[in-house]
Formats: C-alpha cells, structure tokens, sequence
C-alpha cells in the first residue's frame, strides 16, 4: 500500500519512502511516467483510429492515423505533387534558419545598443512599441510583393517575428546586468567596449537564450505562413495544397513532419543552452518537459 | 565639476604626504521619491601611502559613499577628492575596490576571473593566465582553476576576489566590507590573509566596515563616521604592533583598551541610526 501510494504520488518533487533507497525510487518514477505516456498516445492514436473504422469519426473531415502514416510513406517514397518530400522540409529549413540567424543578429545588436543608450532609447521606443503592437503575420503579404515568391520574402517574414522576440530580452537582459558586475569590471579596467563584450553580453545571454527556445518556433510559423501566402515549394505549400483539396490526412501529415523539425531543432537550442550557460547552477533550468 | 585653482595649486605639496585625501566633501543624492539625501557631509581624511586605514560607522552613515568617490565610480556634490595627488577624473588604474557582495563574474572560472584585469588592461592572454595562475596559488586555490564561482564557498569567492583585486597590484585599495558576509571562523583567516597580501604590496587601503572589532585589528588608523549624513567623528591611531595574528590580537589589553575607547564614540552613532530605522519601519 505505501508502494503504490508513492507511484501514485510521484509528480511530487522527492517521493521519498521509509525503506526504499532513493535510486529505486527514483527509477521506479521514470518506469511509470514513460510507459504512462506511451499509454496515452497509444490510447489517443488507437482511440482515433477505432472512431474513424467505426464511422464515429468521419475520416474525409478528421483524417485517419493509418492514412495519416501512408500518406507519409507516399510522399517519402514517391514525392509530394511540388517534389520530393526531403526538398520541401529543406526549403523550410532553409527559410526558418535564414530568418531565424537573422532575426537573432538584428534582436541581439539592437537589444545591447539601445540597452546601452538611455538616450536612443528614449528616441526610439514609442516607435518599436508600436511597431511590435502590430500583428507581424499580417506582413507576409507585403514581403511576398515586394520580395517575390520565392524564400527572400519567408526568410524576411521570420526574421520579422524573431527580432521583436529577441530584441526585447537582449534589452531587457541588458538592463537587468548587475550593478556590482559594471563596477567591478570598469575598477579592473575595462573599455567601454570591453565593459560591453565582456560584462553586459555574457551576463545578458541568459535572457538571450531563453528567447531563442520561442523566437525558433516562430521563426517556424514565419516560414509556414509565408509558403501558405504564396510560396513556390516548402512544407507550408505542402500543407495548403492538401488542404485545398480535402487532403486531412496530407494536412495531419505535413503537420506531423513540421511537428518532428521543430523538436529535433528544439533539442538543438537546448544543446546550444548547456553549451554556452554551463557556468550557470544547474537548478535554474530544471524545468524539462 | 567645479576645480578651482587654489586647490590646482596645492597638489604639488600633498602629493608626498597623501595616498588620498579628502577635502570638505559632501555627496547629495536624489531618492527616488526626488527628495534630495545627504549621503556624507564636510568630509575631510588623509590617508598616507601605505597607511591602512579603517572606516567605521553604523548602516546608512555614507561608508560605500566614500568608497565610490575614492574610486571615481562617483562624483563628489561638492569639495575635492585627490588620490596620489592628482584630483579624481575618472577611474585611476591604481586603484583596487573589493565589493561588499559578490562582484566576480559567474561565467567565468577561477582562473579567468582573476586574469580579467590584466586582460582588460591589454596584457598577452598567455602572460595574463600565467599572472593569475601565481595570484591563484598565492590565494591558496590551486586545484579550482577550472571551477565556477557558484562552485565554490563564500570564503573562495572572496579569495577569488582578493586575487582578482590584487593581481593589478594596485597602490590604492579600497574594501567595502568585503568580509561581512562571512562566517566568523572564514572571515578571521580572510582578515589574516588580507593582512599577508597587503604586506607584500604595501598599498594604501581605506577599509569600511561596521565592524569595530575588525577595523582594529586590521588599521593603522579608525576613523569614525556619525549617523547619517556621515561626517568623521574622530580619528583614532592604533598602536598595536605589526605584523599582527587577527584571532590572537582581540585578546590583548591594549586591543580591548582601543575598543573601549572607540567604542564609546561609536555606540551613540550605532543607537541614533537604530532609533531612526526604528522610526521607519
């Protein structure tokens, strides 16, 4: 009984149990949370799949787990209607990455200089206000006249939503560098440039990094948008075009691929995180889903 | 910035005489409510080279105050202060400040933290770490080189400190208790330490704290400050013989004799700020 009432317990922080070594605990914990997930997903996916055999779900409408998984081995062995499938994940890549490197640039040297410049902050900050008020989707279709059809006009899309994200906590991240910090380093002997390169942007990328995990998902949703707005190639295409003639499988299946893109390049951002924060304690970022 | 040049013109004659001196200072801030604060008031104090002098004074008299002007991170409201002679414009590379909390760079190492100055200061990167790894060693840390502050212990962040501090081998120095935030076994070997470096540098120190125990065993001279606005309330000498055992020194009669006497003085100014704090709250 006090076994199972520690399983059952477990979200808790340390469960611990007269008698059972931590380690057992412990291991115990993660036996029951994985096979609980694949539980879950074989209970969603499984559950889908029954309604949709036993037409308690329409298929044509809500797409079918199996269809869903032979539409992607279609477009893996035979091309989708704009190319082969890994040509249109590169193109979106492509874009997200262009605008995403772009954006981060942009975000970080605005954030430090203006975080820096009390005075050109002044100047500037009801316009960036504004300008970040505005719904930065709504865009796409000015980029996609003015950039073309091709990536030009996504990776500007991206780069769009990624500044703002970014600026915000490269500024934010710089005025909140301790004073101590400043002093010391100016008592030592640094420059003003040294005081920026070697104080103010070590101390800020904690907040950097922190907009890189959310600025890449929508350097993402720039792309997509940007494809669905007019685009010659790229998942977003993909998406649009199933969609457009009833394809839900297509649909759940492009979703399904930008779905595994965006965890395998999330899991790059955190690798970057550990990488570049490692002098950090490790109880600031024990918060992993 | 007013530099009048009466003052101009008496540099050359305290320039023999004074590591720093401080002439009839005053330091005004702004609260953030816009009131206007006097942080120290009419300030005057010599500190000769290689004197070791000690600032004591209850919370809120204008320690830090002092400290900050000394070093140029701040400007005086108004009178003058000269460090080797030379009137504050700026930060003067001969200067050294300890921070009261932790100053060191979290992220970097031991050994990076304490080769910012020279880095800083444009020395060779591999002249520079060869510096800090000696100062690393004179500091008893050798073996956490590669280590991060959060890391290590309260005391080994203050040795990184001191090294970090000391490896510009400044001829000013100026400690804003440094120790206070120690326990009372790590801050008597910090003070001992502290003691062994500056022996070796011979550097002038002005050394705040709120101490008076510390500031005994540590100074040539006390000076203390009154309640805020922090003006000096009296300077004492004291005679004890150096070099001096931090945790031996307290038990001598002459040491509990100073402390009584200094302590009459500061136990006033201790009670005036706590009936204000009381007041506050």
């Amino acid at each position: 009984m006090n076994v199972l009432s520690n399983e059952l317990k477990a979200t808790g922080p340390t469960p611990e149990s007269a008698g059972v070594p931590a380690v057992t605990t412990a291991r115990r914990r993660r036996i029951v949370i994985y096979s609980l997930r694949v539980l879950l997903l074989v209970v969603i996916i499984g559950g889908w799949e029954f309604g949709t055999r036993i037409g308690m779900i329409d298929k044509f409408f809500w797409g079918q787990p199996s269809g869903i998984w032979n539409q992607i081995v279609t477009w893996v062995m035979q091309g989708t209607a704009q190319g082969p499938l890994w040509e249109q994940i590169a193109v979106t890549l492509e874009e997200t990455i262009g605008g995403f490197a772009i954006g981060v640039v942009l975000g970080v040297i605005f954030g430090v200089v203006l975080g820096r410049n009390q005075f050109l902050a002044d100047i500037l900050g009801p316009y960036i206000k504004a300008a970040n008020s505005i719904p930065r989707v709504t865009l796409a279709p000015l980029f996609a006249i003015g950039l073309g059809l091709g990536i030009q006009s996504k990776i500007a899309l991206a780069a769009v939503l990624v500044f703002f994200i970014v600026f915000f906590n490269a500024f934010q991240g710089v005025r909140e560098v301790d004073r101590n910090l400043l002093a010391n380093a100016r008592i030592l002997g640094a420059s003003q440039w040294q005081l920026t390169t070697a104080v103010i942007i070590p101390s800020a990328l904690t907040w950097i990094i922190a907009s890189l995990h959310t600025s890449f998902s929508f350097a993402l949703v720039g792309a997509v948008v940007g494809e669905f707005i007019g685009g010659l190639q790229g998942i977003g295409l993909v998406i649009q075009t199933a969609g457009a003639t009833f394809n839900a499988n297509g649909v759940f299946a492009a979703i399904t691929i930008l779905a595994v893109v965006a965890l395998l390049s999330e899991a790059l951002v955190t690798a970057l995180e550990h990488r570049l924060l490692r002098w950090r304690p490790t109880t600031v970022s024990d918060v992993t889903i | 910035m007013t530099t009048d040049s009466s003052a101009l013109t008496q540099n050359t004659t305290s320039r023999a005489t004074s590591a720093i001196e401080l002439r009839a200072v005053t330091k005004r801030f702004l609260t953030p409510t816009g009131q206007p604060y006097t942080a120290i008031l009419d300030v005057s104090l010599n500190v000769a080279p290689g004197e070791f002098c000690a600032v004591v004074g209850p919370t809120g008299c204008g320690k830090s105050t002092t400290l900050g002007l000394i070093s140029g991170l701040d400007r005086p409201s108004s009178g003058e202060v000269q460090v080797m002679g030379e009137p504050v414009q700026g930060i003067d590379p001969c200067i050294g400040y300890v921070f009261q909390s932790d100053a060191v760079f979290p992220w970097k190492n031991v050994l990076s933290n304490v080769a910012t100055g020279p880095l800083f200061r444009g020395q060779p990167k591999a002249e520079a770490l060869q510096h800090a790894r000696e100062w690393v060693a004179r500091v008893g840390l050798t073996g956490f080189e590669d280590h991060y502050p959060h890391q290590l212990s309260g005391g080994m962040r203050k040795r990184v400190a001191l090294a970090q501090t000391f490896i510009n081998e400044p001829q000013i120095l100026l400690m804003d208790e440094p120790f206070s935030a120690l326990d009372v076994q790590t801050r008597t070997l910090m003070e001992d330490e502290l003691l062994n470096l500056w022996s070796s540098l011979s550097a002038s120190v002005v050394f705040v704290t709120h101490d008076l125990e510390e500031a005994i065993s540590l100074a040539d001279r006390v000076c203390v400050l009154t309640a805020g606005p922090g003006t000096v309330k009296g300077i004492y000498s004291i005679d004890l013989p150096r070099p001096r055992k931090v945790e031996e020194i307290r038990f001598e009669p002459r040491f509990v004799q100073l402390y009584q006497e200094i302590w009459e003085d500061l136990r006033n100014e201790v009670m005036i700020s706590y009936e204000r704090t009381k007041q506050r709250a």
